[in-house]
């Protein structure tokens, strides 16, 4: 080690991929529902294409990517959640990886709600 | 692409209650699963908990799984890792009443009354890093005090901020660290070598926070002795470890090694031109080797016994030279106090005691294992909180602190805050910091046998005091719990006590009566009831105990069956009896009977 800058540039590799172990009371958290339902309709891709977005745009401080089980309404799976402190919770339905991308862009990023996936706009 | 972390705690109380086999089952069953891109298994130090192992966190949600067995695993990697449900009969469930209980966020680490009254700053970094990561270690600040130490700091300048935090050494008696180190720095002027030591022969039964430090924080403590040799002008350290820490020395040496590749030990460090480094001496287990002077003495290679000071270490130290010794706690606190100042340091703690303190919980408590707490904590708080209390219901009688130095504190001084100086006031000591619990079972009197019979064992026989003395205070108690002592033999007892204290060469020797000291200041009726009715109170002494069986028994012959010598005889229903002439006392007839009909007076 010669230098502090070469600390610093260790320290900043390191700093995402230890962020996931501190625990924060203003983190976002992106629950994606993995139950067999959730699974079957294609969950998987989705969770791992929030958990590259979130990694790629370096928010891997500020948002945590977490499964949970079936919320019940297996028919609008892959479904995704998304709890911010102090604001009403957004529930995303028939999510794939393309608009896993643009809620994180949209949402997360821009602070937006993208309208027309959430369950409420949801036509069969 | 890594979504989650598994941290298992790889200490040594989670690795004998079977830690690796998990983590590799853990590693089968995720790849069976395809999960092995995706989660991470870490394997980190003591998270605390130690009772409870082995224990693991899952990050991001934290869930926090305790005693985990390895059939367990393929549950939790379907159940948890792959659909997103927490295994609930798992997650450790003690919540802080305070604590808000969402369902659908499992119990989190922190929110658990353990944890809850804690304050990490010595431990902050176990089960939260991988050890043998020293990459992990930056992610956390880690050399950054180091850096700052060597680039914008004088040696003068990091003295007076460990002076100004108020840090005193946490090894047992507590001297200011910032003194020490301004001692070793100038009182030899021109020196041409001088030598920076850690003691980690954590020798009092029952303590393991060093340990722990070494185990999960090994970075922490090469930082802080690196920053120590800078202050007083030394190249090389050692790090006195006993050989029975055989993880705590693998771990200490593979940080070492990481830390020469990477240029943080070694020439030129940072390129400012300061060289350091430093090695492992191993000890071989005598608790003498803990006192400053056997501790260099057995460093240098030779038998390890004290010599009378002064000369102190910091004037004649190590192989003749100017030396600074501190304790592995100690140094784990000096990388924050660099980085966050000696004022947020001072902001914690006492008047006098400044900061945290790692307790090791042991004995009759719920929650057996390390917690680290600011000082001033009561012990109620200790005990009851954070502890849980005792466990069966039964009452709290006394705690030991200070191991074989220290002393009990009674029930009425539960609400003391615990500091250095209200501890020395009550005759106790903090110590290295292990806090022993007893309850209404423990004979005081056989407490303080049980210590001495250790000190006796551990004394180095080098002063008459010591080896004689103590070795006297161990005949007139076993006298005592064996029914054969008088009123004068507690008063010859006490006397010895102090000759003892006021003549020993070491520390070892003029502590070692302070466990038969404070038993008789509180517990004097205890050691008046042995000898004069001849009875333990607590009927923990064997020689003063009576197995009898009350007319409760429904002559059901399992007592008899089960006794190991015989000594019970009796016709199926019809009372039993115990001959007392054959009864060795092993209690196992107490144990088998269902109609409680056997008591022991």
């Amino acid at each position: 080690m010669k230098s502090l800058q070469e600390l610093a540039a260790i320290r900043e590799k390191m700093k995402d991929k230890v962020a996931i172990r501190e625990a924060s009371d203003n983190t976002v958290r992106i629950v994606v529902g993995m139950a067999t339902c959730g699974i079957a309709a294609g969950a998987r891709p989705v969770l791992s294409q929030f958990v590259e977005e979130v990694n790629k745009e370096g928010l891997s401080d500020k948002v945590t990517v977490t499964q949970t089980g079936c919320i019940g309404l297996c028919q609008y799976e892959p479904i995704v959640e998304i709890f911010e402190s102090g604001k009403e919770k957004t529930t995303y339905v028939k999510m794939d990886a393309e608009k896993a991308k643009r809620v994180v862009a949209e949402h997360i990023k821009g602070g937006k709600v993208v309208t027309e996936y959430t369950i409420g706009n949801y036509k069969a | 692409m890594i979504r989650t972390h598994i941290m298992v705690c790889g200490g040594t109380g989670c690795t004998s209650s079977g830690s690796a086999t998990l983590i590799s089952t853990l590693e089968t069953e995720l790849a069976a699963k395809g999960l092995a891109e995706e989660v991470k298994v870490v394997k980190t130090g003591c998270f605390g908990l130690c009772a409870l192992g082995p224990v693991m966190i899952v990050y991001p949600d934290g869930t926090f799984y305790s005693m985990v067995k390895p059939e367990d695993i393929s549950e939790i990697v379907e159940e948890h890792l792959l659909k997103g449900r927490p295994v609930e009969r798992l997650v450790y469930k003690d919540v802080h009443p305070d604590a808000q209980v969402d369902e659908h966020h499992a119990t989190s680490l922190n929110e658990t009354a353990f944890y809850k009254n804690q304050m990490r700053v010595a431990l902050k970094n176990c089960g939260l890093i991988n050890p043998e990561n020293i990459e992990e270690y930056i992610a956390l600040d880690g050399y950054a005090a180091l850096g700052k130490v060597l680039t914008e700091m004088t040696p003068e300048e990091v003295i007076n901020v460990v002076l100004d935090s108020g840090l005193r050494g946490r090894g047992g008696a507590g001297f200011p660290t910032g003194r020490k180190w301004q001692l070793a720095r100038n009182i030899v002027p021109n020196a041409d070598q001088k030598y920076v030591c850690c003691n980690a022969d954590e020798g009092d039964p029952g303590a393991f926070m060093d340990r722990s430090v070494l185990e999960g924080d090994p970075h922490a403590l090469i930082e802080a002795m690196a920053i120590a040799g800078y202050a007083v002008g030394a190249n090389q350290g050692y790090v006195y470890v006993r050989a029975e820490y055989p993880i705590a020395v693998k771990r200490l040496q593979i940080a070492i090694d990481q830390a020469r590749e990477y240029g943080l030990l070694g020439k030129d460090i940072f390129g400012t031109g300061f060289d350091f480094d430093m090695d492992i001496r191993l000890g071989a287990g005598a608790f003498v080797c803990g006192e400053e002077t056997a501790l260099m003495t057995s460093i240098e290679g030779h038998r390890g016994e004290p010599r009378p000071r002064p000369p102190f270490p910091a004037e004649k130290g190590l192989f003749g030279k100017p030396s600074v010794l501190n304790n592995v706690e100690t140094y784990a606190n000096i990388p924050q106090i660099i980085l966050k100042g000696a004022d947020w340091f001072k902001s914690i703690g006492t008047e006098k005691s400044k900061g945290t303190k790692v307790f090791a919980l042991g004995g009759k408590i719920v929650n057996t294992g390390l917690v680290e707490v600011p000082m001033g904590t009561t012990l109620r708080t200790v005990i009851e909180d954070i502890g849980g209390g005792i466990p069966n219901g039964k009452k709290f009688k006394a705690a030991q602190t200070g191991g074989p130095s220290g002393g009990c504190i009674p029930p009425q001084y539960l609400d003391i805050p615990i500091d250095y100086d209200n501890l020395l006031s009550i005759g106790s000591m903090m110590g290295s910091g292990g806090l022993i619990v007893m309850d209404e079972d423990n004979c005081m009197v056989d407490i303080a046998k049980f210590f001495l019979e250790f000190t006796v064992d551990e004394s180095c026989g080098k002063c008459t005091p010591c080896r004689i003395g103590n070795k006297r205070l161990l005949e007139i108690l076993t006298k005592i719990t064996e029914g054969k002592g008088t009123l004068e033999d507690i008063d010859k007892l006490e006397e010895l006590c102090y000759y003892i204290k006021e003549n020993s060469l070491c520390g070892l020797g003029q502590t070692a009566p302070n466990p038969v000291l404070s038993t008789l200041k509180y517990f004097r009726d205890e050691y008046i009831a042995h000898v004069t009715e001849k009875k333990c109170p607590a009927h923990v002494c064997k020689k003063l105990v009576r197995y009898k069986i009350t007319d409760a028994c429904k002559g059901c012959t399992k007592c008899a069956r089960n006794c190991p010598v015989g000594a019970i005889s009796g016709k199926v229903k019809e009372l039993h009896v115990i001959d007392q002439d054959k009864c060795v006392k092993c209690g196992v007839c107490v144990d088998n009977c269902n109609f409680k009909a056997v008591i022991v007076e």
